[in-house]
């Protein structure tokens, strides 16, 4: 059997509107299509991923300037209500945030991005957000970033030991919170604390006395990660977010929006790494034909393709349904969590595969990509957890 | 040949005007779905007893064409119709191959008369269809047909043999796919016909597949008359018929199509993942850690599946993908049913391999008889292998497979020595 060089030429370009690795929201309005454009040149012109490999050393990880402007261009308002500050272009303004993160993924790009918006959303939204004007200010302008320190080193994901007493008119709270996105960066910290009442969530100012802040190292070389301890740190019943009537709820609802940004971002580092993996194996040839054409690689880029597709049908699905506030949330979004986790990483790994030994080079980007990924599937409860969460809407369902 | 009479939807009718429309006649005209075992036989006559009562309700073919008897409505109108439907008894499995699959591509490619002639006839329930399209000796080389079919006058001579057919002995019509042309390279000689199974001259057996069942038949053909009239398409492009078919049944098997309607697989069935629960309760197994953990997996991955069913369906839709994509439905959907599969011989344990004689069937042993052929959806409609094929070639671009029989006039084609159409010996 004789192989013809023609006959192995790619027959691309297949899609004339839509990238190989895929989008993850297919319908968006023209104002929606226009935003993610801007953001995708500003991040292409402004956060390259030789400007990320700059920050690697740095202690902050992320360029303040840039997310300045990244700011001005609504990254943190969109969670927020118009009479705060506040803005979305759409009805519901977790559908514009994910564009931002699906573009950050598909860069690698820096910046605290997840905790924030949460900071800005919790904030937003909480009775007394009158008393919080001016940490909210200077967040929607980017003049400061936040934390949201909610998870505990040795417990699982929500399970709160930190306390808070109460102390002449204060609450003291004592407690080791990690790991904290951006705690060694952040103006401000939100933190959950269990009271003799039940959760409550307080702001606090991140050189509060008795509050000590230890930066991590981590996978991500640009995603900085702290452990916070509390010991005796006095705040004002003034900073009280959530009171514990209403705390649970609160915190579970920024969990869903967190985990639906975060998958976004997962989808996005997916569709960038596809992609560049489907280019390479176009053009390396491996004994006179290039190793596209080779049916056994083709066969796994199609199981990957098939992947990918599902990856952004969850992420959709559980997006939407936490914008319009569906009741399936919770669900939705645990699926999209049990689903891309895995599959995100092995699909890069198999990426990796395909690269053969320059995969697993510093030199080469795909594994920012797969430290972003890796780093995602861990982060707001793990697929294991929320595994946990699905059986028990499934034997409730069946009850 | 009005579908209904009586409550024919305005022009302006809303989805959820339909829907609440849609609620009452349901509740008012359908039976409640049955939980027992559906053995094929009898089941098909009460399903055309059901799809008769739909039509006369003005509730089938809600988005096929008002001229030829459907609704003419958007999707939309259909999925609440699905919906509200799932409380209820529904011919559902007219839906795949005669609704989804053959009366779909009789919209596409049929000329007037035979739209007339058969597809209000199919929305009565009058007339199962099934297609006639793998041979014994091909596989998945469905172009590499070689029944054929000779001209001689007003009709074409069909003689040659199909084979995994679905309910084809007590189907109406087929259709088949037949060479017409040998001196051409093979997807430019063959042709698609309309065939009316119970005739002189074709012989009907049925196959006993591994569960049992016998549902799957193999047809022989010894001259059988089909008048010119009854070709689909043009003659010698049976094979853009025989596409947009295929384009057609990945839909239905996946879930995605329009033109079915009622519970269809590709949309998560609660009922399926019940079964898992109940199995892991009979046995006292709800509070392990790892048959929650399958338990989760297998409601994601039905969620999942019908996610993925809607983006893909979206997109094809809205042109942002390629028609080839419905080969991710097919491919993950089959992935996903070998997984339930998996999941469900783990938990059925022992009681899904051995039960008393008298036992009435448990969902147990349902999985343990089921595991037995689970293959066949990684099979039936295109293999997985050919999916990935498709998937690979023609929606992202990647080289395709050399083929020894590109260009090249078909009777000049090398075949197997198995390649004559042989009986049967099951």
């Amino acid at each position: 059997m004789t192989y013809l060089l023609e006959d192995y030429t790619l027959t691309v370009p297949y899609m004339a509107k839509q990238a190989p690795g895929g989008v993850m929201e297919l319908v968006l309005s023209d104002e929606q299509e226009e935003f993610r454009q801007t953001t995708q040149k500003f991040l292409g012109a402004q956060s390259p991923i030789s400007a990320t490999r700059a920050l690697v050393s740095s202690a902050d990880g992320f360029d303040r300037e840039m997310w300045k402007r990244g700011a001005e261009l609504g990254w943190v308002s969109m969670l927020v209500p118009e009479a705060m500050g506040g803005g979305s272009l759409s009805e519901f303004g977790l559908a514009d945030l994910v564009l931002v993160a699906e573009e950050m993924g598909r860069l690698v790009a820096p910046g605290p991005l997840v905790p924030t918006n949460i900071v800005a959303f919790a904030l937003g939204r909480s009775p007394a957000a009158d008393g919080h004007t001016d940490v909210l200010n200077a967040l929607l302008a980017g003049d400061a970033v936040a934390a949201w320190a909610h998870a505990e080193c040795g417990r699982r994901w929500g399970d709160v030991a930190v306390t808070a007493t109460t102390d002449a008119g204060h609450l003291v709270i004592t407690g080791s919170k990690q790991p904290v996105e951006a705690g060694a960066q952040a103006s401000h910290l939100l933190l959950s604390a269990q009271s003799g009442d039940g959760l409550v969530q307080v702001i606090v100012p991140a050189d509060a006395p008795g509050l000590t802040v230890t930066p991590m190292g981590g996978l991500d070389l640009v995603r900085r990660f702290a452990r916070v301890d509390c010991d005796h740190v006095r705040v004002p019943m003034s900073a009280v977010v959530s009171t514990t009537d209403r705390a649970h709820v609160d915190v579970e609802l920024q969990m869903l929006v967190a985990a639906v940004v975060q998958c976004a971002e997962t989808v996005g580092v997916l569709s960038r790494v596809f992609e560049m993996t489907l280019e390479y194996v176009a053009d390396r040839y491996s004994f006179g034909r290039p190793l596209a054409s080779y049916q056994a690689l083709k066969h796994r880029f199609a199981d990957m393709k098939i992947w990918l597709e599902a990856c952004c049908a969850t992420a959709t699905a559980a997006t939407r349904a936490v914008a319009a506030g569906r009741p399936d949330a919770a669900e939705r979004v645990s699926a999209a969590k049990v689903y891309i986790g895995p599959r995100a990483t092995q699909i890069i790994q198999d990426c990796v595969q395909m690269h053969g030994g320059i995969g697993v080079t510093w030199e080469h980007d795909i594994h920012l990509y797969l430290r972003r990924a890796t780093v995602n599937r861990a982060m707001y409860g793990t697929p294991s957890e929320h595994a946990e969460r699905i059986a028990q809407i499934a034997f409730g369902a069946s009850a | 040949m009005s579908n209904s009479s009586t409550t024919a939807p305005g022009p302006d009718e809303s989805v959820d005007a339909f829907r609440m429309r849609a609620r009452a006649w349901l509740a008012e005209n359908m039976p409640a779905a049955q939980v027992a075992d559906r053995t094929r036989d009898g089941r098909f006559d009460v399903e055309r007893v059901l799809q008769r009562r739909l039509w006369d309700g003005g509730f089938a073919g809600i988005c096929f064409p008002a001229e030829y008897g459907g609704r003419g409505l958007p999707t939309a109108y259909q999925h609440a119709f699905t919906e509200e439907s799932m409380p209820y008894d529904m011919p559902v499995s007219m839906n795949v191959p005669t609704f989804g699959i053959l009366a779909a591509t009789l919209v596409d490619f049929g000329t007037h008369e035979q739209k007339l002639r058969h597809l209000p006839a199919i929305l009565r329930g009058e007339e199962l269809w099934v297609q006639f399209l793998s041979e014994p000796s091909g596989g998945s080389d469905l172009a590499g047909c070689l029944t054929k079919a000779e001209r001689d006058g007003d009709v074409f001579v069909l003689s040659g043999s199909k084979i995994w057919s679905s309910s084809a002995y007590v189907s109406d019509y087929a259709m088949c796919l037949a060479r017409t042309n040998w001196d051409v390279p093979k997807h430019r000689g063959l042709t698609m016909f309309i065939v009316k199974i119970h005739q002189p001259g074709i012989q009907v057996d049925q196959i006993r597949q591994v569960d049992g069942s016998m549902e799957f038949c193999q047809e022989f053909f010894d001259d059988v008359q089909i008048p010119v009239a009854d070709v689909v398409g043009e003659i010698d492009d049976g094979w853009t018929v025989t596409s947009r078919l295929l384009v057609h049944e990945r839909n239905a098997v996946g879930g995605g199509s329009p033109f079915t309607s009622g519970r269809s697989t590709g949309h998560e069935s609660s009922s399926d993942g019940d079964q898992l629960v109940a199995i892991a309760r009979a046995s006292g197994r709800e509070h392990d850690g790892r048959v929650r953990d399958l338990i989760a997996r297998a409601h994601v991955d039905q969620l999942v599946r019908s996610q993925l069913v809607d983006r893909i369906t979206t997109g094809v839709t809205t042109g942002k993908m390629v028609p080839p994509c419905s080969s991710i439905i097919k491919l993950f959907g089959a992935n996903v049913s070998i997984d339930r599969a998996e999941i469900g011989l783990e938990l059925a344990a022992v009681e899904g391999v051995a039960w008393l004689p008298d036992a009435d069937p448990d969902p147990a042993r349902m999985f343990g008889e089921a595991s037995l052929s689970r293959q066949g959806i990684a099979l039936g409609g295109g293999s997985n292998e050919i999916q990935r094929n498709i998937i690979s070639e023609r929606v992202l671009g990647m080289p395709r497979e050399y083929a020894a029989d590109r260009e090249v006039p078909y009777r000049d084609v090398r075949r197997g020595p198995s390649s004559s159409s042989r009986r049967s010996t099951t």
